[in-house]
């Protein structure tokens, strides 16, 4: 290897380095797939194959007093996720629990101040909690929006029906807050009251608010990271359009108008957005103007699962359970595997692995090859319940929750 | 272990702050009051972050009962915040002592004038560190205003209910499941009760037990094409009058008189009108009183609908085929003694699946915690079974 070599080679690891510091930063998954919306993790390997009923690899199982199909997040030291329950699912739950020990923390209760109604499957603790680092915010289908401290601490309460009574799905709402700097963004997008709210994170009081189509929808908002953290932006999407504002002032920055899926969500990643519309179709924003669009690829049928991006690839699964995994840059189909059942939430790509957990708590691991052209079933894993939820991985740990349980899954 | 228990002392004197003890702190009642103060739109929330943190620093076990009932009229925001300020301190206290001091919460649970929510969440921290506690107090709550203490109570008498059938003992099972009817008020209960008496030869018209109106004046169908009739004021907003004939350019239309069986009083106006979509239909009933007093008009459909009482217009939703449930809306307002009108209108949109072709609603009167309500020209039940519930009602 030549002197210059050596260089280029040093240089492109230490600029990997840091981006994995960048991506990983603090070993959260903070949020409904995960720091940047994509559900990727590059420093963790959980295990590839674990069984509840025996025990293998289950670092630890806590009892759950409610329901609920919303992700577990890790903040930290701590592993936080929220139920519902009551008939009415109008009791709504907070719990922390010790990532390492699985010892519960802490648990605080509200009660719901919205619609609660929603379809047997789903639940009021739809929505996954998000957080900053030092806050947590716990989000419901009835539209209630609890700030608290890592300990516990109520910082503020909002009941955003209580400000709209007409916000609310009796399907069930699922549209999970992201933060961005110091705002939450709560998307509300029914057939009543229909909006998006920029919530101050430290005061619970809204910074903006803006119109959205009175159509049900249930995708989340999702981060668009600019060149600098303040440009960060908020990509919100409903069943005609997807549209990207400022997260701090509420200022729409586009609007791509197209059938958009209702339930999974975007990604976006390098400056692409990547949106589950007629298949999936890649766009690429230009100023206020609508953005190009790159590529659309119509037989890339996203199921409720959302996509995620990474590597030049774009994994997805379909309605039947097929994983698919295309070239991010033009759409082109490189292999496809049928997984083994249905599957709700976004699965989860550690490193190389991509982890798919599906309704009935069986997980498949597929290991995506070095040059990205193969995709192999490497393990398998199985949790007694029904799941629902999509994993958070952090530090070779997976977290999963089922309406009765939350699974730390880890080697010994 | 000794030392075991000076530490936990030392902790408790270390980390209990020092007006823990006092009860009914006399600085904690401005506390309560601005967290009672939070309003919709996150008004007053900078006062009540402060007075929160201030509340769970000061307050101690001894002032929970104080800040349960400042949950006594308080809004749903602002119980929420006094909610998670009870849990906080009764948390901290059981983790650093291992137990609480029940005597200030049991006298608070049995005061039925307090928030219903607020004496539900005291029984639990009760339960939570004496299991002996629910035996002692839950068979009285068979008529509590709480909810959830009820539901409780009557889940007792459906699991005697099951014993005494298990043995054999027909008279006392129906005796007990009769009583828990009177109380019940979860759907799910209701059905184990209504589906164990109709076993033992002892159907309950359910309909009635829950007042479920089951006589309707109908009218329609008025144009709702791209949504527009659901704010159009057609002539039955105008006055509820049967012998009105209303022109529309599908041809006159006249109010008809319909009666429904459904156990739920389900009113399928797809059969009772006709099948149309784009469509809009109004029922109207007659509901007697014999007192000016507090209803609640609680309507089920999935579909776009207004409820009205005497003209005034109570509930409104624009939504179509999002779900529909028992109670999915609830209208709240006053009857008047003599003659009372409910209309209903009910908006049927122009989707095409399958799943969106019902035009369909429910509507039952009840009182506050869903006790019905009947039109005091209501005939009897249909069945003998449900006469205690009957007369539970009509008092």
């Amino acid at each position: 290897m030549t002197q210059s070599a050596t260089v280029v080679v040093r240089t492109a690891i230490v600029l990997l380095a840091v981006g994995l510091v960048a991506v990983g930063a603090a070993a959260d998954w903070p949020q409904f797939r995960g720091s940047n919306s994509n559900s990727v993790t590059r420093d963790a390997q959980p295990p590839v194959d674990w069984s509840d009923p025996q025990g293998r690899n289950i670092a630890w199982k806590a009892s759950l007093p409610g329901r609920g199909p919303s992700s577990p997040i890790v903040v930290g030291s701590r592993v936080v996720v929220t139920c519902s329950s009551g008939i009415n699912q109008d009791r709504l739950h907070v719990l922390c629990f010790d990532a390492e020990s699985g010892k519960p923390l802490w648990e605080r209760q509200f009660w719901a101040t919205g619609r609660t109604l929603s379809h047997p499957t789903s639940a009021n603790a739809a929505p996954t909690p998000a957080s900053d680092g030092k806050l947590i915010f716990a989000f419901y289908s009835s539209n209630d929006l609890a700030c608290l401290d890592l300990d516990g601490n109520l910082k503020w309460f909002r009941g955003l029906a209580q400000d709209f009574p007409q916000a609310g799905n009796d399907v069930g709402m699922s549209s999970s807050p992201v933060v961005i700097g110091d705002v939450v963004v709560a998307q509300v997008e029914c057939q009543g009251d229909s909006f998006a709210a920029g919530i101050d994170k430290n005061t619970g009081q809204s910074r903006w608010r803006v119109a959205r189509p009175r159509e049900s929808s249930w995708s989340s908002p999702v981060v668009m990271r600019g060149a600098e953290s303040g440009d960060d932006a908020v990509l919100l999407q409903s069943p005609l359009q997807i549209s990207a504002y400022r997260a701090d002032d509420g200022k729409e920055l586009w609007t791509y108008k197209a059938a958009c899926d209702g339930i999974s969500s975007a990604a976006a990643v390098d400056g692409i957005v990547y949106v589950p519309s007629k298949g999936m179709t890649a766009i690429k924003p230009a100023g206020s103007s609508e953005p190009q669009i790159v590529w659309n690829a119509q037989n890339l049928q996203p199921g409720a699962a959302s996509v995620v991006v990474e590597g030049g690839r774009i994994l997805l699964i379909n309605q039947a359970g097929v994983l698919t995994c295309a070239n991010a840059a033009d759409g082109e189909i490189l292999w496809r595997t049928r997984l083994d059942g249905e599957f709700w939430g976004t699965p989860a790509l550690a490193g190389n692995r991509l982890y798919c957990l599906s309704q009935k708590g069986t997980a498949q691991v597929v290991e995506i090859s070095a040059d990205g052209k193969r995709g192999e079933i490497v393990g398998t894993g199985q949790l007694d319940g029904v799941i629902l939820c999509s994993p958070a991985i952090v530090s070779g740990a997976l977290y999963v929750r089922s309406d009765g349980h939350l699974w730390k899954i880890a080697a010994p | 272990m000794r030392f075991h228990t000076v530490a936990r002392l030392c902790l408790t004197v270390c980390l209990v702050p020092p007006g823990m003890a006092a009860a009914g702190s006399p600085g904690l009642a401005p506390l309560v009051q601005t967290l009672r103060n939070v309003q919709p739109e996150g008004k007053g929330h900078l006062a009540a972050t402060s007075a929160w943190a201030e509340l769970t620093e000061q307050a101690g076990v001894d002032d929970l009962p104080t800040i349960l009932a400042g949950m006594d009229g308080a809004s749903p925001l602002a119980a929420n915040w006094l909610r998670a300020a009870v849990d906080t301190i009764a948390e901290r206290h059981l983790h650093v002592n291992g137990t609480l001091p029940t005597q200030g919460l049991e006298e608070f649970l049995g005061q039925k004038k307090h928030n219903p929510r607020a004496r539900r969440l005291a029984f639990e921290w009760i339960a939570r560190v004496d299991p002996a506690a629910p035996l002692r107090l839950i068979p009285g709550m068979l008529d509590d205003p709480s909810l959830e203490l009820r539901r409780d109570a009557v889940a007792r008498l459906l699991t005697a209910a099951e014993k005494s059938l298990a043995e054999k003992n027909e008279r006392e099972a129906l005796a007990t499941y009769r009583k828990a009817l009177v109380s019940a008020r979860d759907l799910d209960q209701v059905k184990i009760i209504t589906e164990a008496l109709q076993k033992l030869g002892q159907p309950v018209d359910l309909a009635h037990h829950y007042g479920f109106v089951q006589d309707w004046m109908l009218i329609g169908p008025f144009d709702n094409h791209g949504g527009k009739g659901f704010d159009k004021i057609y002539p039955p907003e105008e006055a509820v009058d049967f012998a009105a004939a209303c022109s529309t350019p599908g041809g006159t239309l006249r109010w008809t008189r319909h009666h429904t069986d459904d156990d739920y009083g389900a009113v399928d106006l797809n059969k009772a009108v006709g099948k149309h979509m784009g469509a809009a239909g109004y029922a109207a009933a007659e509901f007697q009183s014999v007192a000016r007093r507090p209803i609640e008009l609680r309507l089920g459909s999935e579909n776009a609908v207004k409820i009205w009482l005497n003209g005034k217009l109570l509930a409104s939703t624009e939504a179509y085929h999002s779900n529909s449930a028992m109670d999915q809306y609830i209208g709240r307002g006053q009857l008047e003694p003599g003659r009372n009108v409910i209309l209903v209108k009910v908006c049927q949109n122009e989707m095409t699946v399958d799943w969106a072709q019902n035009w369909t609603f429910q509507l039952r009167a009840s009182d506050s915690i869903g006790k019905a309500v009947l039109s005091t020209d209501r005939p009897p039940p249909k069945s003998g079974a449900d006469q205690t519930a009957a007369k539970a009602n009509k008092e």
